[in-house]
């Protein structure tokens, strides 16, 4: 068995007077799926940051394989064969998968011999589960299958534990479930011992054989999965039992659309399919959601609708009128917007909380005519507002916006964008990497917008979400409208396959 | 009507122990914008000390020539003040486009063009009283250098061209022109040795502040950086200026003109390059020449990164400026120092004070506190 174990014991990690992990101690036995569960700044990072040698833990040990390791460097990480999958991409988007997966390995010849090493990597590819086009810069491939590439430099680099962060929030639920299934005959095989970070409890019931859950740096529980439910889970993590989907939709989506979107075009970037939109109607007391693998043209039409990218053609309009991004309309018309990424889409992160609270309304009175001077005072007030309304965890309302951690950025878009009359809203992955509670509480307030009238077009990587929340479900593919299914009662896996093109 | 009520236990009141707990958080901005350029403007200093000691001088003595020449004496004080006029201005042609987050380097065109449109205007209304002249030769001035601009703001907007390089190089288009037309079309035929276009008058010039050798081009700089401040920080135009410098995509996604700004900021910040030049030909040489190409623009440059694009930081970072160029000349007569020497000075500072930005952000005392 090439695949070797990981035991930790009594690791902590202090950053000045906050202790990020408080005597945190597991065992992952050797060919197993190991999930690491707990909300946003639980310190799971933390714990796998210091495992990789990113982090030097202040106290505690180390046991990889059988002998015990001082892992002081990301280099010693290497030599031990663990390694990461991140979140977030690492590869190279310019340079193309073979050229990765080459460049990755720690004994780069000076000068490389690409027969050769094509040969290497045919082989090595023949034996994999899946398969990347090897000559393709990795920047024109989608989300998908750049993730995969991340896990096959993983593999081709012959770790022996492998850390996963996060691995499936960018894939369709057919690629999340390959893909898990993959890492988990790896493990079963005794290749290859996995410890994957998630919030998602589906996949650790599914997937894991044995879960560690951390709550405020500290351990909160664990044991064998198949002993636990996902209520325990969740209650470990968050500390209070928490029931799961208790949403209602209340009041039925009236007859008129509010939003209408007719031959909608747009460019695409990287060659990418742009917006082909023939009809799309959204009504008031409605979550249409538009469900898609990511680079199909939902990027797209987030940009189209928020001004960011002009049309080619069609027409848009909002309550029977003309409708072109513009503030004016904006403002007039109630339509507001929450892309994905919050800080890079919606804030200035260098400015102060208050500011960036105040991006909708600096330059209007209450009552909405345009002001020239800024009412300072006013701005303040209405900033404190929000971040007691909201609960925004903020050091001062003077912080910039960047320094605050990923949900209550989402919290502070949020409460910009909802306050007033909203007559549409058009959101965009809205959960995307928030914790449990986050989650809930965000996905409370988009419900709540909708049973008080708001025709909302919510665009989501995340189909559990639609189904959860969606009234109609659209799929988007190329840029086109290719399935329409009401939300009760949908089948996931009619709207999967229509994802994937197979229709 | 669709108002967003929340269910009652959604609205999760922020304890108070958890939000806004930092209150000295900012004051402790304020310092941190204060604290790090002196530390900057002290570690050139030092670093220019370890230059002199080389050279075989004591730093000492340089220091204090330098208080001598710059700002000891009523005389010097003066000359500090005049050099420094036309900085506040050409600062503001860097500092206005900067607050979307454009680097605009090429004032110095504006600068010229500016003083030209002047100088070619006063001879046209020679018949008006002097107060008409003076005013419409500062409306030509600004016209032109905010066209001048303008114009890198628009391609910038409309075509996403650089408006570093387009700045710069039509800089040079800005100095070709006014050589051209300097030389030709208007010039003075009894300019003979420096080609001048013709003298604006005695009578049109803007004289003297009471009491001192200092022309009211100070004041109005003054006054435009003190301006410009309140349009950045006051007006819902500069907070919309400051989101789109801050981050074009969250502009754009509040429908903010960003075209529209661009093209304005650049034009604002070209009429105060434009009124430089301007002001240079009235209060100072009488008429446009190559005199007017002295550098200014680039100067501005330099002081408009050195206040960190703050016009009211302009204001002393100008007076700095000013005082080590003035101070140039006695301190190489006195010390024997080579011509360069202050050049040297000033480079030193300037990359002293662009290093201190990676400060910034950095120092755990100054950034907002979490409760622990």
């Amino acid at each position: 068995m090439r695949a070797i174990g990981v035991e930790a014991a009594g690791v902590t990690k202090r950053f000045g007077a906050f202790t990020a992990l408080d005597d945190v101690s597991l065992k992952v036995r050797p060919g197993t799926v190991h999930a690491l569960l707990g909300e946003n700044g639980a310190g799971k990072s933390t714990f796998v940051k210091c495992l990789l040698g990113y982090y030097r833990a202040d106290s505690g040990d180390f046991v990889i394989g059988d002998r015990q390791e001082a892992i002081a460097q990301p280099q010693d990480a290497d030599r031990l064969g663990l390694g990461m999958v991140y979140q977030h991409f690492t590869l190279v988007p310019s340079m193309s998968a073979a050229e990765n997966l080459v460049m990755a390995r720690a004994d780069v010849p000076r000068v490389i011999a690409w027969k050769a090493e094509r040969k290497r990597l045919g082989e090595f590819m023949s034996r994999m589960p899946f398969k990347i086009p090897l000559d393709i810069a990795l920047g024109m491939l989608a989300a998908g299958e750049r993730q995969k590439a991340e896990i096959l430099k993983q593999l081709y680099l012959q770790r022996r534990v492998i850390v996963l962060d996060e691995p499936t929030s960018t894939l369709t639920p057919q690629e999340a479930e390959d893909v898990l299934n993959l890492m988990r005959e790896l493990a079963t095989s005794g290749e290859l011992t996995i410890i994957i970070i998630t919030h998602k409890l589906k996949e650790v019931m599914a997937f894991a054989d044995e879960v560690t859950v951390l709550r405020r740096g500290r351990m909160a529980g664990g044991g064998k999965v198949g002993e636990l439910t996902a209520i325990d889970m969740t209650t470990m993590m968050i500390g209070a039992a928490h029931e799961p989907g208790t949403l209602t939709r209340s009041g039925d989506p009236e007859a008129a659309a509010r939003l209408t979107i007719r031959d909608l075009r747009s460019l695409g970037d990287h060659g990418r399919a742009g917006l082909d939109i023939a009809a799309l109607d959204v009504r008031p007391h409605e979550i249409l959601g538009i469900a898609g693998v990511s680079g199909n043209g939902q990027r797209e039409l987030m940009e189209v609708l928020g001004g960011q990218r002009p049309p080619t053609g069609g027409e848009i309009r909002v309550a029977d009128r003309s409708y072109h991004a513009r503030r004016n309309e904006m403002h007039a018309l109630g339509v507001r917007l929450l892309p994905e990424e919050p800080l890079r889409n919606a804030c200035a992160p260098g400015m102060s909380v208050i500011a960036n609270l105040n991006l909708r309304t600096f330059d209007r009175t209450d009552n909405g005519a345009r002001r020239f001077w800024l009412d300072r005072r006013r701005m303040a007030e209405r900033g404190r507002t929000m971040i007691e309304m909201f609960g925004i965890r903020t050091p001062s309302p003077d912080a910039p916006i960047g320094a605050l951690s990923g949900g209550n950025v989402q919290r502070s878009v949020l409460a910009r964008e909802l306050d007033g009359d909203v007559e549409v809203l058009i959101v965009a992955n809205p959960c995307f990497g928030l914790d449990v509670k986050a989650v809930a509480e965000i996905r409370a307030r988009i419900v709540a917008a909708r049973n008080a009238g708001t025709a909302m077009l919510l665009i989501s990587a995340d189909l559990d979400e639609l189904l959860e929340l969606s009234d109609r479900i659209v799929v988007m593919c190329e840029g086109k409208i290719v399935y329409e299914t009401p939300g009760t009662g949908a089948d996931a896996h009619e709207i999967g396959r229509h994802m994937a093109g197979h229709a | 009507m669709t108002s967003v009520s929340l269910p009652r236990e959604l609205a999760v009141p922020a304890r108070a122990a958890e939000s806004g707990r930092d209150r000295t958080y900012w004051l402790r901005k304020r310092l941190e914008s204060a604290i790090i350029p002196l530390f900057a403007l002290l570690i050139a200093a030092a670093a220019f000390s370890v230059f002199l000691i080389c050279l075989g001088k004591w730093p000492s003595d340089f220091f204090a020539l330098v208080w001598r020449g710059a700002f000891g004496s009523a005389f010097s004080l003066q000359n500090t003040l005049l050099r420094a006029a036309p900085l506040l201005l050409t600062a503001l042609c860097v500092a206005l486009p900067a607050q979307l987050g454009l680097v605009v380097i090429g004032g110095e065109g504006a600068v010229v063009l500016g003083g030209l449109a002047a100088a070619a205007v006063a001879p046209l209304v020679a018949g008006l009283p002097p107060a008409a002249v003076q005013i419409l030769m500062g409306l030509a001035g600004c016209a032109v250098g905010a066209a001048w601009i303008g114009l890198v703001g628009l391609m910038r907007a409309r075509r996403g061209l650089n408006e570093t390089i387009v700045s710069l190089l039509m800089a040079y288009i800005a100095i070709a022109i006014f050589n051209h037309l300097v030389e030709g079309p208007l010039r003075d035929p009894a300019s003979l040795n420096k080609p001048s276009t013709r003298d604006i008058g005695e009578i049109n010039m803007l004289g003297h502040l009471p009491g001192t050798d200092v022309h009211p081009g100070l004041l109005i700089g003054i006054l435009a950086c003190v301006l410009f401040y309140i349009l950045i920080y006051r007006t819902s135009f500069g907070f919309a200026a400051r989101v789109t410098g801050g981050n074009l995509r969250a502009a754009q996604l509040q429908g903010l003109p960003v075209a529209g700004l661009i093209i304005i900021a650049c034009a604002l910040g070209g009429a105060c390059a434009g009124l430089a030049g301007t002001i240079e030909v009235a209060a100072v040489h009488g008429k446009a020449n190559a005199s007017l190409a002295a550098g200014y623009g680039y100067a501005g440059i330099l002081i408009a990164f050195l206040a960190r694009q703050n016009p009211l930081a302009i204001i002393p970072m100008s007076l700095l400026l000013g005082g080590i160029t003035a101070a140039g000349g006695i301190v190489q007569r006195r010390m024997g120092l080579p011509d360069a020497t202050m050049l040297v000075l000033q480079g030193m500072i300037f990359i002293s004070i662009l290093a201190s930005q990676t400060l910034y952000g950095r120092i755990t005392w100054f950034q907002p506190r979490k409760s622990a």
